[in-house]
């Protein structure tokens, strides 16, 4: 079993390997890169969102500030203040990871519906603060940004972001099979009993808050670099339900369903615009039938199944 | 040698006195039993010592350190930890997660060596899987060592919470109804773990409702009424209390 789990997490990542290189055969022009690109940026989201909603057990409606943070902080610092793209994506992350630190502990206190409502809240204010600070941020019109010199292509860019998705999936499953992994999974479980045998709930609980925030962060910077725009809309209320629908969608407490959610939740629009007025209805109702009918998420419920098919 | 000390202990829930005025001692080494009717303060005595509860007034003394309103994590440091009545499993993980989490305290927590998953984490989890196992053994579930918990049956959970509590190396125990729900075969089963888990020199306190359990493994016996001590001392002792009998039967 032990060996189960080794073989599942290098195979899986093998299979994510052979994904990302042979796709690009696939893609025949720049908006079907543009797409996989995408489903790169919002998978990486996605896995450290379910670490923090899959395994942590914690809700949050408002990482789309996050990545908005990550953006917004990097686009001001490059074309405000003339910093270096990279230090300004560093800066912004630390930026982005203390804040969400500090406003951690008595957010992470509530349960439930409360904790929805505040991480709700603070996405809120965050997407308030970028529409109004026009001076700083350009205010609904958005903002230009340069790209990074060094990256000449949209090819560069599908093998960067390709890149940086396995080294998420990799760091995402070695803390998973950590004692802090077992420790979050553990205040999923049962807060009272992770707690008298030592663990410090609040502190994992924190963390997490912190580290699923600074990988929406680092995505918002390279997301900004990329597309060399951005608008307020990446910290809206829509973004950040559309990241929750994704990991939970994928299955929670999956780290591969995170990207599989992601992936398809990226493409399934682009396969329905011949539908158009009714593009959001089916959406919606392939959301609904999925759920209804696999509720645990994709990924969690198909490998139960070929778990009991083996049997 | 005293491990801990009760002083004046007492709790109110909204004007409730669940534990009131309660002092006593347990001294390391033994099996010490809180018996009572229910509803006398037991589990939340449990839950006062423990820390999960902040008591009204009174002090606890754990090893000679004042421990009142520690939080349970902070005891746990200390080697203090406890099983549950209504169980309390991590059902999102399989047996021996469950007793590895128990291992918590013992581990290598860094966070970037657990997210670059450096050897020494593996290392660490590799021996913690091994000690974990055979604590499993010790309670007689290893095969359900690789068993997701939702499919175990409620006896098992029931000891695989001691496994894991055993896995924080605690220096004293406190069992909240181990046998509660358990059929007769398994009730000897869980009375066998708890004398092996006080011969290794663990002080155990029991909250039980099995009296014959109780009568047979404890060396002191504490009893409970209204939030207070009705009387304590010896199996015996107990036993022949005429104010025990009258709380039980209600004379």
């Amino acid at each position: 079993m032990m060996m189960n789990l080794k073989s599942a997490k290098t195979g899986g990542i093998l299979v994510l390997c052979a994904v990302i290189a042979i796709l690009p055969a696939f893609l025949s022009n720049a908006f079907q890169y543009e797409i996989a690109i995408l489903i790169g940026f919002n998978a990486i989201v996605c896995i450290g969102l379910n670490l923090l909603i899959g395994y942590g057990g914690q809700i949050s409606l408002g990482h789309g500030a996050f990545v908005g943070l990550g953006a917004y902080g990097s686009a001001i610092l490059t074309m405000n203040q003339g910093w270096d793209p990279l230090l300004s994506m560093v800066i912004a992350a630390i930026f982005t990871g203390i804040l969400a630190f500090v406003i951690a502990r008595p957010i992470l206190k509530l349960k439930g519906h409360y904790l929805a409502m505040a991480t709700l809240g603070m996405g809120i204010i965050i997407s308030i603060v970028i529409n109004t600070e026009d001076q700083l941020t350009g205010g609904p019109d958005g903002m230009y940004v340069d790209g990074l010199s060094f990256m000449a292509t949209q090819i560069y860019w599908y093998w960067l972001v390709g890149a940086l998705l396995v080294f998420s999936v990799w760091a995402s499953l070695n803390l998973i099979h950590s004692p802090i992994g077992r420790a979050l999974r553990a205040v999923h479980g049962s807060e009272v009993a992770a707690e008298v045998v030592g663990v410090d709930t609040t502190q994992y609980k924190v963390l997490i808050f912190v580290v699923s925030a600074v990988f929406a962060s680092i995505v918002g910077s390279f997301g900004v670099y990329y597309s060399n725009f951005v608008t307020p809309d990446i910290a809206g209320f829509f973004h950040s339900i559309e990241l929750v629908v994704m990991v939970v969608f994928g299955g929670m407490a999956s780290t591969f369903g995170a990207v599989i959610g992601a992936a398809i939740l990226t493409t399934l629009p682009q396969f329905l615009t011949f539908l158009h007025d009714y593009e959001h209805l089916v959406f919606g109702l392939i959301l609904m039938l999925t759920m209804i009918f696999l509720p645990k998420g994709l990924v969690p419920s198909i490998a139960g199944l070929l778990k009991k098919g083996d049997k | 040698m005293t491990l801990l000390k009760v002083n004046n202990l007492s709790i109110e829930f909204g004007g409730v006195r669940a534990i009131d005025d309660l002092s006593f001692t347990i001294n390391s080494g033994t099996i010490h039993s809180i018996i009572g009717p229910n509803g006398a303060g037991k589990t939340t005595l449990f839950n006062l010592i423990t820390g999960v509860y902040t008591p009204t007034s009174g002090t606890i003394l754990y090893d000679d350190e004042g421990v009142t309103g520690f939080k349970s994590y902070e005891l746990a440091a200390r080697g203090m930890s406890r099983t549950f009545q209504n169980l309390q499993i991590f059902f999102n993980m399989t047996a021996i997660e469950n007793v590895m989490v128990g291992a918590h305290l013992h581990l290598n927590r860094g966070f970037l060596a657990s997210f670059f998953g450096l050897p020494s984490i593996k290392a660490g989890d590799r021996h913690c899987r091994e000690t974990c196992l055979e604590l499993l053994d010790f309670v007689g579930l290893k095969k359900y060592a690789d068993i997701d918990t939702e499919s175990m049956p409620y006896g098992a959970l029931k000891r695989l919470e001691i496994a894991r509590a055993l896995a924080s190396k605690p220096k004293i125990l406190l069992l909240d109804e181990p046998a509660a729900g358990l059929n007769p075969a398994e009730s000897r089963e869980i009375d066998k773990v708890i004398k092996k888990v006080a011969e290794r020199g663990i002080t155990v306190v029991l909250v039980e409702h099995d009296m014959k359990m109780v009568m047979e493994i404890s060396d002191h016996i504490l009893v409970l009424d209204y939030g207070r001590k009705l009387t304590e001392g010896t199996a015996l002792e107990v036993r022949n209390n005429p104010d025990v009998i009258a709380a039980y039967l209600g004379g």
